[in-house]
């Protein structure tokens, strides 16, 4: 009995880990000399493992990029897979130090829950499937169309807002999950099928012919997608915030993975600046002053990102659309770095 | 007299080999021959393409999903993932300690099933306290210039197996004091046992473990983080001792009186009377209830999943959510249902083999 009592202690204080929460979130990193990030357990191109048991994704890669600017190690990250359920608890609890885990940015989230919204990684929002030999353009010419789309959703309450307030008349197709909508829709079921367009490219991977679908232009409802950090803790705050306008900024000024050293010696100011190379400027970050450097050196810009884990380059293929820098046509806007 | 002898009678109908036993078993009189060729069209019907998809023209080899060209299932899938499957996220170089650990256990769980091995009791004893000790340090790590892995890595059927060892093992004890407990004359003894037990079992386990994962995290004081493994275990636990613990009284309710009685008569004292009379008789009835708590408890390890535990199940479901192996998940169910069957059928007939063995002639049945 007193062994199992010795080893339950043993074992007690191994599994116990207090944290030095009266410390800065920056000071306790540094000490730990790791990032700790909330992920999901599985969301396509956003956070998931590879087959080396390596996490991948967008959300992953704001992860790296804070590492890299905190710690000048992108690999300095141990992911915690969260349920949604649990994320805003562990957040608060301080098992992690940054939530990036495809969260939608709320009011009341973001004023009730003691977090605070970092910015926004992916601009995610409902939208629309259609096969491409139908050759539409538009939502608009969707009038009469069956839909196949998840019941008891705003999913399906934002498809009769929007069909009504511009006066089509649709027939919902409703399924249990979006698996099934998919399946549905790829089978002939339906004309279109609707859901936010994140995981509506991740399921049209799954259908008999990808290449055969195409989602409309229009976003029918805004879910912004961003990572959290706890509120009070404004010099962490603004690191996660401003290593993804870093990734933003890199990549409005052309500077990716692959350039970064030649760029170093730019006598463009703005890159100047974003490298590290104006001082002073990371004072207020509490970090070192090549962060940026190390950001793009070791994960990339945002674009590099993008199309590595969600877009071109990656089986999900999603539209860069309303993720596309604002001087091209999207939404993606981060002030400058100087 | 003239005989005639009576024409040779052909040989009668065989009744063995596989012939013999179709002709007794499937084709016994119109009507059986009849509902055998429908049942048998149906289930080849039914059977053939799941036949032809899991095997006939299933992809075998390969590494990524483009090797899966055929109509079938694509077991490449699972080949590439079998590692992850089996142990995690655990870093690569490490997962001997795993292989250790489970290699012990099996090596001692089998020197307790073979009748025949030596020195039972002290094998039984290092199971239950020197094992967990062992298997602690090398899966954690820390100690022995063993690297440190912190649970969050540990994952697939290794977690799977760790959650349901320790909390057969642990439920075990706890329920058979809470049984104890329920059915003492001491009053308050006696009520906190039947509290304890009504409230655990009034709550399915997927409210335990929200509770341990969500609720719980808040009423530590800030900065204080708690393993989450640690508290789903903590959770089952609990939960598995309240069902073990009317498992084991329904064991101590068939004992007959006259052992209290006798035992009592002996001049035994309680702990002794226990020990000694009634425990040893009861628990020899309680295996099958015991070994279905068991099992239960298996399966429902997988509601870990909802507590970002990367169980087999959990482990499973995020593979296939990853870009590159899109739309393999059934492979990966019928590979995760496969793994839960084997290792449910095993207990399953172990138990059968251990109540056939211990069969004394004291259960009531014939």
């Amino acid at each position: 009995m007193m062994r199992k009592v010795a080893f339950a202690s043993v074992a007690a204080s191994m599994f116990f880990a207090t944290s030095a929460y009266a410390a800065s979130t920056l000071e306790t990193v540094k000490e730990r000399d790791h990032i700790l990030c909330g992920v999901t357990s599985g969301v396509p191109g956003f956070s998931v493992p590879d087959d080396k048991g390596e996490w991948k994704g967008l959300d992953v890669d704001l992860c790296r990029a804070v590492s890299a600017a905190v710690l000048g190690d992108n690999t300095k990250v141990k992911y915690i897979p969260l349920t949604a359920k649990e994320r805003f608890t562990a957040l608060a609890s301080g098992e992690i130090d940054v939530l990036s885990r495809v969260t939608t940015w709320t009011l009341s989230r973001d004023s009730q829950l003691g977090i605070n919204f970092a910015g926004v990684n992916y601009y995610d929002g409902q939208g629309f499937m259609v096969k491409k030999d139908l050759g539409l353009k538009s939502v608009k010419e969707l009038d009469g169309a069956t839909v196949c789309v998840q019941s008891g959703t705003t999913t399906e309450l934002n498809m009769a807002d929007y069909f009504r307030s511009h006066g089509l008349s649709h027939t919902p197709v409703v399924f249990d999950t979006n698996e099934q909508a998919s399946a549905s829709f790829d089978s002939g079921r339906c004309d279109a099928f609707t859901t936010d367009l994140s995981q509506a490219y991740g399921l049209r991977t799954r259908m008999k012919d990808p290449s055969s679908v195409v989602a409309l232009p229009e976003v029918i409802s805004k879910e912004p997608l961003g990572p959290v950090v706890r509120q009070g803790d404004d010099q962490w705050f603004n690191i996660v915030k401003w290593s993804l306008n870093a990734m933003l900024n890199a990549e409005e000024l052309g500077v990716n993975s692959g350039n970064v050293d030649e760029m170093k010696s730019s006598t463009n100011p703005n890159i100047q600046r974003l490298l590290g190379g104006s001082a002073g400027l990371a004072k207020g970050l509490g970090i070192s002053e090549d962060w940026g450097y190390q950001i793009v050196k070791q994960v990339g810009n945002y674009g590099e990102a993008f199309d590595r884990n969600v877009g071109k380059d990656s089986p999900l293929n999603i539209d860069r659309g309303i993720n596309k820098l604002w001087n091209q046509g999207g939404l993606q806007y981060a002030p400058p770095i100087r | 007299m003239k005989y005639d002898s009576q024409p040779t009678l052909p040989a009668p109908a065989s009744t063995i080999g596989a012939v013999g036993w179709m002709r007794k078993h499937l084709f016994n009189g119109p009507i059986n021959t009849i509902a055998t060729l429908v049942l048998g069209y149906f289930s080849i019907i039914f059977l053939w393409p799941v036949l032809d998809w899991s095997l006939l023209s299933a992809d075998w080899i390969g590494t990524t999903r483009n090797d899966c060209t055929s109509d079938g299932a694509c077991w490449v899938f699972i080949g590439q993932r079998l590692d992850q499957f089996l142990y995690g996220f655990y870093p690569e170089a490490e997962t001997w300690r795993l292989d250790t650990a489970f290699f012990i256990l099996a090596a001692l769980i089998a020197w307790l099933i073979i009748p025949s091995t030596p020195r039972k009791g002290w094998v039984a004893t290092f199971t239950l306290v020197i094992f967990p000790i062992i298997a602690f340090i090398l899966l954690s790590g820390g100690y022995f210039g063993l690297e440190t892995v912190e649970t969050h890595k540990w994952g697939g059927l290794s977690l799977t197996l760790v959650l349901a060892v320790v909390g057969i093992v642990a439920a075990l004890p706890f329920g058979v004091l809470l049984a104890l407990g329920r059915q003492s004359d001491m009053p308050i003894v006696r009520s906190l046992s039947v509290v304890y037990i009504e409230i655990w079992r009034g709550v399915p386990l997927i409210t335990v473990l929200f509770m341990a994962s969500v609720m719980l995290p808040l009423f530590f004081p800030e900065g204080m983080t708690f393993d989450k493994l640690l508290r789903a275990l903590i959770g089952i636990t609990l939960f598995q001792s309240a069902y073990m613990a009317e498992v084991v009284r329904g064991g101590l309710q068939a004992i007959p009186k006259g052992q209290y009685e006798a035992a009592d008569a002996l001049g035994l004292g309680y702990w002794q009377k226990m020990i000694m009379i009634i425990l040893p008789q009861a628990l020899k009835l309680m295996i099958p209830g015991i070994v279905n708590t068991f099992i239960a408890l298996f399966k429902d390890t997988s509601l870990v999943l909802i507590i970002g535990l990367f169980d087999l199940l959990a482990i499973m479901q995020a593979s296939a959510n990853d870009p590159n192996w899109i739309g393999f998940s059934t492979e990966g169910y019928v590979f995760v249902a496969l793994v839960f069957w084997v290792f449910c059928f095993g207990m399953s007939r172990y138990s059968m083999h251990l109540e056939k063995r211990l069969h004394t002639g004291h259960s009531n049945r014939a």
